[in-house]
């Protein structure tokens, strides 16, 4: 294969991922319009497209990212726990000051810090974490796994601490869901996104070579601490505006890094990562409109998404067990 | 600690939690046989103690049978799909049976966490991997996905307001009259004790056990059977509680070794002083609301399973 351009053949398919994305988000924000309603339902409809779009592309930029750096196929972001983690920090902001002064529930602001928070800790935390536990991936995957969990029972555990009484309310209001989607974030998680994919394109040759492992991309000329550093820390961001846009999607990254991967049949990440973001919106906006037309409403898109995932995810693990 | 520790402490707390409540226990008035402290006590308080101790020795035994049989120490109800069978048993007897009663509810539930609890045995068996890591991520991923279908389910049939509470363990709502099925699993309990030694027998291998003369295969079905049984009891009755089956048995063997029919009275004791601990926990941080056991136990229980992972630095 000709790897200094890209293929015809992965132009088409890159083309064609494009075109079904465009398609079925044509489809979910026009369907049943008429003169007379289609100002309430463009005004309802286009900030849902909004937030799948942004999430689907945190989620696929993640999950890329993140499979690069760490130098393989079965952990993600999410499954790390790192989503759960989000929503931990966001708790712990209440929990500090959210009693001091109703100031610090303006979702904007509790938004903000649990970023901060986020990308600091995915900075200073993580590569710790993963450098100790490279030798043994499985291990590192139930820790990951477990660490998710313990961080959603605790923030659950605070809420309930924080305010017994009110406790729905504030998880209602604070902690978005694919029916409830955070519309006061939208602006300024569009201006992140924007800016991060700028960001991210500047490293693209480095995240190629990175996928030849550490000494050889050390060799050709990659400073590759500050590399894995900065994109922790731009995982950890995406992960954030994603979970805070329509909470978390646990195994749709690994679902759509794979796909992307095996789709693309190549190591450039101008190729992976858009398609994995057309793979991504496929999922989310077709899986709503999947849920809205054949499921009859109601069933957030995660639980489908997470039901497909998760069955793909026990395939990788039983294909990588028996090698291992 | 020796099991005759274990039991005064078992008493000290059971006392602690018989006292502890929104309704203060005026204990004069109980020893005067006045009507409403005595009520207190029959109706709420000895109920709930009655059935945090039949769950907390039901899931710690049954993790320790699980483990002797599959020798991984990371098999548990949780974490083979046992209790997500159990809950999705319970939604389908909802379902199906709208009117039925908790009797016909517990069969189904007993059933899929049969069904289920085969299931991942059997996965396990064909996967024949050395690495014992893998096993129980497989049987929390099978879980997640049984859990999708269950809440899939719930929602489609309104039957559910929110994923996140529903069937999380909860003591609050035992009284009399609503927990007395818990009982049944006194006789399983018994059977655990006499099978205890076969079991371990065939942990170790159909050949193994055929030179000592037992079925392996016969020895599993029957363990499976009591630990299916057991879950889908305190799943029906008190909802679920993770992890308790896997870091209670860990724990004991970290001390005591192996052998399963020393282990077997230690391990209930344990687990129960757990969960009467836990539950007194829940009970006090936000006196007078309380806090369900199924998250208390989520927090801690997650905290000590990550502890046995991290210090176990040679997988078994």
């Amino acid at each position: 294969m000709n790897e200094k351009n890209p293929t015809k053949k992965q132009q088409h398919i890159l083309f064609i991922l494009g075109l079904i994305s465009f398609i079925l988000a044509g489809i979910f924000v026009f369907r049943g319009i008429t003169p007379s309603n289609y100002s309430y339902f463009l005004s309802r409809r286009i900030p849902r497209l909004l937030a799948m779009l942004l999430t689907g592309g945190g989620i696929a930029y993640a999950s890329v990212i993140f499979q690069t750096i760490t130098h393989n196929r079965i952990l993600t972001p999410s499954v790390m726990g790192l989503d759960s983690l989000y929503l931990f920090l966001q708790t712990v902001v209440l929990f500090l000051f959210g009693s001091t002064s109703s100031w610090f529930l303006d979702p904007r602001l509790n938004f903000l810090l649990s970023l901060g928070a986020m990308a600091f800790v995915s900075i200073v935390i993580f590569p710790s974490f993963l450098k100790g536990e490279r030798q043994n991936l499985f291990r590192l995957l139930l820790i990951g796994i477990l660490l998710g969990t313990f961080f959603q029972s605790l923030s659950s555990f605070m809420q309930m601490v924080m305010d017994p009484n009110e406790f729905s309310i504030v998880q209602n209001r604070m902690f978005a869901s694919f029916n409830s989607v955070n519309r006061e974030l939208l602006l300024i998680s569009s201006i992140l996104v924007a800016l991060l994919v700028l960001i991210v394109r500047r490293f693209h040759p480095s995240l190629d070579v990175m996928s030849l492992g550490r000494d050889n991309a050390v060799n050709l000329g990659v400073s590759y601490d500050y590399v894995v550093r900065s994109m922790l820390a731009i995982i950890g961001i995406f992960v954030a505006v994603s979970t805070a846009l329509i909470g978390p999607v646990t195994f749709l990254g690994i679902l759509v890094a794979n796909l992307a991967r095996e789709l693309m049949q190549s190591y450039k990440h101008h190729m992976i990562l858009p398609s994995a973001i057309f793979i991504s919106i496929i999922a989310l906006v077709g899986g709503q409109l999947f849920v809205e037309l054949v499921l009859g409403g109601g069933i957030p898109v995660s639980l489908v998404i997470n039901f497909v995932g998760g069955i793909y995810f026990i395939k990788i693990l039983l294909k990588e067990g028996r090698i291992s | 600690m020796t099991n005759q520790k274990l039991m005064l402490l078992t008493v000290i707390l059971s006392i602690g939690s018989l006292l502890v409540g929104v309704q203060n226990l005026d204990l004069q008035g109980l020893l005067a046989l006045e009507e409403t402290p005595v009520r207190i006590l029959t109706l709420s308080r000895i109920p709930r103690l009655l059935s945090i101790l039949f769950a907390g020795i039901a899931m710690s035994i049954s993790g320790l049978i699980m483990q002797q049989l599959t020798r991984n120490r990371f098999v548990s109800p949780t974490t083979a799909t046992t209790i997500d069978s159990a809950k999705m048993g319970f939604l389908f007897g909802l379902l199906l049976f709208p009117g039925s009663s908790l009797i016909l509810r517990m069969v189904l539930s007993f059933l899929f966490a049969l069904g289920g609890t085969f299931l991942f045995m059997k996965i396990l068996r064909s996967l024949g991997t050395q690495n014992p890591i893998i096993i129980p991520l497989v049987g929390i991923m099978m879980g997640n996905v049984i859990d999708s279908v269950t809440s899939f389910f719930a929602i489609r049939f309104d039957l559910l307001q929110n994923i996140g509470s529903w069937m999380q363990g909860n003591f609050a709502m035992i009284t009399r009259g609503r927990y007395e099925l818990l009982f049944l699993s006194l006789p399983f309990l018994v059977l655990a004790a006499l099978y205890a030694n076969k079991f371990t027998i065939a942990g170790m291998g159909d050949d193994f056990a055929a030179n000592l003369g037992l079925k392996a295969e016969t020895i599993q079905r029957i363990g499976i059977s009591i630990v299916a049984i057991l879950t889908s009891l305190v799943v029906i009755n008190v909802g679920q509680i993770p992890y308790l089956g896997l870091i209670v048995p860990n724990i004991v063997t970290m001390y005591r070794g192996d052998h399963l029919k020393n282990n077997l009275l230690t391990t209930g004791l344990l687990g129960a002083n757990f969960l009467l601990l836990t539950d007194l926990l829940g009970r006090l941080v936000i006196h007078p609301y309380e806090i369900p056991i199924g998250l208390m136990i989520g927090v801690l229980g997650s905290v000590v399973f990550l502890v046995l992972i991290v210090r176990r630095r040679h997988p078994a």
